[in-house]
This record gives structure tokens, sequence and C-alpha cells, in this order.
């Protein structure tokens, strides 16, 4: 048992701490926002400079190495500062795809263009149907001279507007909701007949409903197995399950930290509000929901690297739940506790509260998990 | 004991939605319907055409256009209201001002303002809190000093709703700095074309623009803008809080989106499965179900008690409904996310897909009602209320 970070994980997170502390305040978001992509190459670039964005990928594909415990960190300080940019689309849920779908010389292809900072990527595949279940795809991929003809329709894919290629499941057989039968296309945002409409999120961000006619792959794009690409996409969305637990863990820190911070500052009837009990154990449940939802997050990030498919999903449903239910509560306290001032989006713990809310739902929301876990069976004897 | 409507309420409850059914303009019910919010051109026109029904507001004396309605029948109304749903008219006039004015104003007062409060002729809004008088709103500094023929206004008030559209603001001001804190306020109404105010709207986090700062800069009132006695405002202000708060439980809106959750989860979409066949969701449905019916027999309670009370003096058990009715709406807000899944998360901005717009108004009204815990007197200061008033500790 040991939760400790190493020397280089160490360095790592107050380098990331220390960079967003500058360069990434409140204020600095708040144009980033309102700027017409809603997010920002200029910080972009400087996550290449720190080597952020070429984190989890293989030296020999031109990565740093980096593992699960690396992208917490990265993450829980992207959660903390409320960080727009298209990390998690590109590094965790592409960048997973590619280290656990796609052949050596494309990783080599791919990897280094990632790294430096020159290649947005976005994951599409959930389906306007399908609702949280990952097998769900009825996109239809035909064989076609020399390659392969995408048809069909991909909805709130993460940045897909902004994203330079898009990795795309699409059904090679097997009918809807068979998990076999699916495979994975890296196809170009601008080919002919890819129609991209992409609209804001509840949380400042953006997304896109994307269709897709008749579209042209080259077999070169093809990454992996055309018909067993479900367990590689389901692979990607667990490592970012684990990712947004880490966000999460972070946006709350904060939440609370401002909470409290409020509590002892903030006086009405003469004195801080603070001293009242009512409000002192609120900001104890808060606490004790924040280290919860670390603790599992702890669990998905070492369960992100199981080989154990049904483990790992086990795990990351848990994890999910737990996350689920303390951004929760932790967001709409964060917000009761501040009273009028936490309404405002003058005031980052809105915001906070805005992204918890949709970290809460993506990737599956609390009776989606509950029913994984329901129908997986028990998760005493995975520990 | 006999928890059944008889037949002439029955009767009434049926007349009020063939009213509703006939002459709320669709646009604006739709609007509702779906969770969006109002113009005021929206709520000018429906006060216009409940107006001409005689029903603007007629929870009023009869004088002043009220109508000659039992406590129970005036709960059905709401009700009704609320269920269609058809807007509330404008609360700062027509629950808060208004009987104000009739209860403690001048005959000069009455005559002016009343009328055009009825009509939304004047819309007012509510000046009480500031930045440093929320829950302790005693300690508001805004000031009114007297100036020969006039009050001289000076302050700062915060999260006046609507103020943006307003043509009148009530506010309570500091008129003896040298009295204990409740007793040097006073009631004043003021006209928001004064020169000296100014107005700042702040954005809520469901993007929308509904609060604002209202400043206060040498703005001159004439002295008979006071509401009865000077130094007496925090008497009125109580009085208006408690009628605020009571009016907070809204189990119609409550019901009212409870029916839209089980219709959406009903509507097939994209061919996937309706989510009403989940037992898991159904539970969940009724469980709400269960808390609005608890609330709604608590309020009918309330308002039988009311029949043999005192007139005008609070009841500490109208707590019990601003906190059940605020969480509950809130509740019900929660499940609406829970129905629409991935389409909750998108922002419904003029660009957004048109695949979504069964979703619009859903998560935005999710975090638009965090506001209910905290406005009116908060959850845990209604709390203390029932702890003190009621439990006597
Ligand atoms: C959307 C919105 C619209 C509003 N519209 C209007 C309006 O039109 N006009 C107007 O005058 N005001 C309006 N208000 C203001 C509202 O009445 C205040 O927000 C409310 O009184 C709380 O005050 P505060 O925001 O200063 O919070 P605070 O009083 O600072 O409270 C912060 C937190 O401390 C808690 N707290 C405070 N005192 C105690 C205590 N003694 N014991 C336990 N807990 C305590 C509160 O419950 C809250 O959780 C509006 C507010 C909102 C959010």
């Amino acid at each position: 048992m040991n939760f400790d970070l190493s020397e280089d994980q160490r360095l790592l997170k107050d380098s990331v701490g220390r960079w967003l502390a500058r360069s990434y305040a409140f204020e600095h978001r708040a144009r980033i926002l309102a700027s017409p992509e809603g997010w920002s190459r200029a910080t972009w670039a400087q996550m290449a400079e720190l080597g952020l964005l070429g984190l989890p990928f293989a030296e020999a594909d031109g990565g740093f190495a980096g593992g699960p415990v690396e992208t917490m960190i990265v993450m829980e300080a992207f959660g903390h500062a409320l960080v727009v940019e298209p990390y998690l689309p590109t590094v965790v849920l592409a960048g997973a795809v590619l280290r656990h779908g796609a052949s050596a010389e494309q990783r080599r292809r791919l990897v280094p263009l990632i790294t430096d900072g020159s290649l947005v990527l976005a994951l599409a595949h959930g389906e306007p149907q399908a609702r949280w279940h990952t097998a769900d795809i009825a996109t239809r991929a035909v064989e076609a001279a020399g390659g392969w003809r995408l048809s069909g329709a991909k909805s709130l894919v993460l940045h897909g507007e902004s994203a330079d290629r898009l990795i795309v499941s699409a059904r090679t057989g097997g009918a809807p909701r068979d998990p076999n039968g699916i495979g994975l296309f890296l196809v170009d945002r601008k080919a002919p007949g890819v129609v991209v409409h992409g609209y804001p999120t509840q949380d400042g961000q953006r997304a896109a409903e994307i269709g897709f006619q008749d579209v042209r792959v080259p077999a070169e794009d093809v990454l992996g197995d055309v018909a067993n690409g479900l367990p590689v996409v389901e692979h990607a969305i667990d490592e970012a399950i684990a990712a947004i637990a880490a966000e999460a863990v972070g946006a709350m820190e904060a939440a609370l930290g401002m909470t409290v911070n409020y509590l002892k500052t903030r006086t009405q009837f003469g004195v801080p509000i603070g001293s009242f009990q009512a409000l002192q154990h609120r900001a104890a449940d808060m606490f004790i929901a924040l280290e919860q939802a670390r603790s599992m997050a702890f669990l998905a990030v070492m369960s992100a690297a199981d080989d154990d498919g049904a483990r790992r999903r086990r795990a990351m449903s848990a994890a999910k739940i737990q996350t689920a239910k303390s951004a929760r509560f932790i967001g709409q306290e964060a917000i009761q506790l501040h009273g009028g001032i936490g309404m405002t989006m003058e005031y980052k713990v809105g915001h906070l509260f805005k992204r918890l809310t949709m970290i809460e739902r993506q990737f599956g929301d609390l009776d989606h998990h509950f029913g994984c876990l329901a129908a997986a069976g028990s998760l005493l004897d995975d520990a | 004991m006999d928890l059944r409507f008889t037949d002439e309420e029955l009767a009434f409850r049926r007349e009020v939605r063939a009213f509703l059914r006939e002459s709320l303009p669709p646009e604006i019910h739709r609007k509702l319907a779906e969770g969006c919010r109002l113009g005021k051109a929206d709520l000018v026109r429906w006060t216009c055409i409940l107006h001409a029904r005689g029903w603007a507001v007629p929870h009023w004396p009869v004088e002043w256009g009220g109508v000659d309605w039992d406590p129970v029948r005036q709960m059905i109304f709401r009700d009704e209201v609320q269920q269609f749903p058809a807007p509330e008219t404008l609360s700062f006039g027509t629950s808060m001002v208004g009987p104000v004015i009739y209860t403690f104003g001048s005959d000069a007062q009455k005559r002016r303002f009343l009328p055009r409060i009825a009509t939304l002729e004047d819309w007012w809004c509510q000046g009480f809190s500031e930045p440093g008088a929320g829950s302790d709103l005693a300690a508001l500094k805004t000031r009114a000093t007297r100036d020969g023929a006039q009050w001289v206004i000076n302050g700062q008030k915060a999260w006046t709703t609507l103020a943006q559209h307003a043509d009148w603001i009530f506010v309570l001001a500091r008129t003896d700095g040298s009295a204990r804190k409740q007793q040097g306020i006073s009631f004043i109404l003021i006209d928001m074309t004064s020169p000296g105010i100014s107005v700042r709207p702040v954005q809520t986090i469901d993007g929308g623009f509904e609060v604002n700062e209202v400043f206060f800069d040498d703005v001159r009132v004439p002295l008979e803008n006071l509401v009865g006695a000077e130094n007496r405002g925090w008497d009125y202000a109580k009085f208006l809080l408690t009628n605020e708060r009571s009016g907070q439980a809204r189990i119609g809106l409550s019901k009212a989106r409870l029916r839209r959750i089980r219709a959406l989860a009903s509507t097939p979409r994209n061919g996937a499965p309706v989510l009403i066949e989940d037992p898991v969701f159904r539970r969940k449905l009724a469980e709400l179900e269960v808390e609005v019916r608890a609330l709604e027999l608590t309020q009918f309670r309330v308002i039988a008690d009311e029949r043999h009370k005192e007139q005008g003096r609070p009841n500490p058990a109208s707590s019990i409904l601003k906190i059940k009715g605020s969480e509950l709406q809130q509740a019900t807000t929660e499940l609406l996310m829970d129905v629409l899944g991935p389409a909750g998360l998108v922002r419904h901005a003029e660009s957004g897909p048109a695949a979504f717009d069964w979703a619009r108004g859903g998560t935005s009204t999710y975090f638009n009602l965090r506001k209910l815990s905290i406005y009116g007197g908060s959850n845990e200061i209604q709390r203390t209320i029932i702890a003190r008033a009621i439990l006597g500790l």
C-alpha cells in the first residue's frame, strides 16, 4: 500500500500547478471562453512545451512514457483551474485509442504531431440513439476500392469542430448493440462528406454533431482490427473516466477551498458565517465527500491499465458513481453556502459547479453505472 | 376530517382550467412548458388578459381588484396556473409591494399605485438585499436623509431581480442611524427613472440575466413616497417576507415538471428504448410524486389552519412549505436531467442543433433553481425559524 508520488511525479505536479497559477487565472479563462474557438492555441502550445501533450505515449512513439498517475496529476490540476483546452479528447481519449489500437507505424506517424501540439484529435463514438451504451453503434463502414466508406451520425463529439482528425467508430458487421463488428477509422475533419455542427456545452466547452455521408477512408487510416474496435474504445473511455475522476477531485477541492475561505471571511449577524455550526457541519460533509471521491479516483487510476476488462470496468463504474455523487453534493453545497454570490457567472465557484455537473454525467450518469455494476456482480472480491 | 374538494371547488378548478385553455397565448404556453424564460412583453400581455377576466390580483381586497375567493379557492387558482403552466403575475408587485401598500399605505398611495400594479403598467422590483446585508437583512446600509420635501437616497442594492425592466423599486433604507439595527429602517417607493440611479445586470450561472446591482447616488424622492410610519419599515418588511415565504412552495410547478418528465421519458427518440420502462427510473418518479403529494397535503393543512388564526399573523409552518417546496423543485430538475441524458450537456445557444430542441431549458433550469434555497430567506434561516419558533430550541 503506497499512495506517495515519486520524485518525478511531484515535480510534474509542482510545475503544472505553478504554470496554471501563473497563466490560467479565472479572468484569463473568461477571455479564452469568449474567443471564437472557445479555447486557446497559445495555451495548447505551452502545454506542448511543458511536455503535457506527449505525456502518456511511449518514448519509442515520440512520447514521454507517463502512465495513469501522470495523467491524474495533470487532470487534477486542470480541474482546479477549469482548463478548457481539448486535452481530454486529444491526449486522453484519442491518445488511448492510438496506444491500444493503432499500429506501430501509425503511432510513429501521429504521436509526434500530438506531442508538438500540431494535431488536435477527437473521438467520434457516441451516437444520438445510444445514450451511454458503448456498443450502440449504427454508423456503417463498407469496404470500397483501397479502403472504406463511412455513413452515419455521431453525437456530442467533444471539441469535434476543432479537431484536425476524428477517430470514428463504425460498424463493419453485426447488428446495432452487438459488441462485435465495430471498426475504428481515422478521418480528416475536412474530408468530403463530413458535416460538423459545433455548439457550446453547459460548462463552457465545445462539442459537435457530426454527419458522415459516404466518407472515403484509405486503408492506411484503419486503426486495428475492423471487427474488434470496441474493446479499444472501451479501454479509452475507461481511461477517460479515470481522468475526469481526477479532474473532478481538482474541481471539488477548489470548490471546497473557496467555500471554507468564504465561511471564514463573510460576516452576517456580526460574525463570520463559518461560526454557525449548521454550516460547519455542511463543510465537514463536503470534505468527507471529497476524500471519498479522491479514494475512488485513485482506484480508477490504478485500474486504468488493468488488462482484465471486466474487472477494470467494475472499478470504473464504482469510481464514476462515487465521483458523480460527490460532485453533485459538493457543487450544490458550494453554491448554497456562498449564497447569492455563488449564483453568478462573475465568480468562479459557479463555473466549478457547472463543470462538476457535466462530469457527473459524462461517459454515463449514476443510473447507467449503477446498472453496469449491478449487472456485473459484486465489487467486494476485486480487492 | 375530509381530504376531498367539494363539488363546488372541483367545478371552480374546471372553470379556471377552461379559462387558461382558452386564453393563454400558445407561444407563451410553449415557452413555459419547455422551461424557457419569458420576456417582459409576454408577462405584460398575459397580465392584461388576466386583468380583463378580473383575475390579475385575486388575493387582494375586492375594492382594489381582488376576488372574494376563500383560501382554498385562492390555492386552487394558483395550483391550476402553475400546473398548466401559465405565467404567474410579477410577484414583486402583486404579492409583495401591493399587499404592503393596501395594508400600510396612505389612501393616495393606494389610488396611485395599486391599479397600475394590477395591470403591470408599473413593473416593480424589490430593493432589500445589499452586498453586506443578505440573511442579516437588518445590517443594510442604504441611507435616506431628509432634505426639505425630499428624501435623499445613497447606497447600493444587490441581487435585485428584473430591475432592468423596472419602473419602480421598493427599498428598505436607514432613516435613523442611531437606533437599534431593526428600528431605524423605512420602506420607501422610488421611481426608477430618478436621476442618480444606475443598474448593472449580473449574469447568473444558467446564462440568463435576471439579477442586478442597483446604485443610488443622491437620488431625490418626494417625502410622500414613504410607506406607513418613518422607522417602521422593518415591520412592513417582515409582513412582506412572510407572504413571500408561503407563496414559495409552488407545488403546481413541481407537478407540471413531473408531468413533463413522464411525457419526455415516454417519448421514443432515435429508436432508443424509452426510459419510462426502466423500473429504477419509475421508482424515482414515484418517490418524487409521493413527496409532492405529502407537501400538498401539508399546504392544505397550513391553509385550513389560517382560518382559525388571527389575520396577518405569520405561521412558522410556512417555513416547511418554503424548505420542502424549494427542495422538491430542485429535485424535479435533477430528475429532468436524468431524462435528458447526454442531451443535457448541450447548451442551447441560437446556433444549437435542432436535434436537441426537446431538451431545451432542462439543464439551465437545474442551474437556475439552485437560487430557490438561497433567496426568500435561505433554507438554513428557515430551519432556524422552525427550531426556534416551533420547537422552542
Ligand atoms: C437569483 C436571486 C434573486 C434574488 N432576488 C432578490 C431581489 O429581487 N431582491 C432582494 O432584495 N434580494 C434578492 N435576492 C437576495 C437574497 O434574498 C439573498 O441572496 C439571501 O437573503 C441570502 O443572502 P446572501 O446571498 O447575502 O447570503 P448570506 O446571507 O451571506 O449567506 C451565505 C450562506 O450562509 C448561510 N447563513 C447565513 N446566516 C446564517 C445563520 N444565521 N445560520 C445558518 N446559516 C446562515 C446562508 O443560508 C447561506 O447558505 C436574490 C438572490 C438570488 C440568488
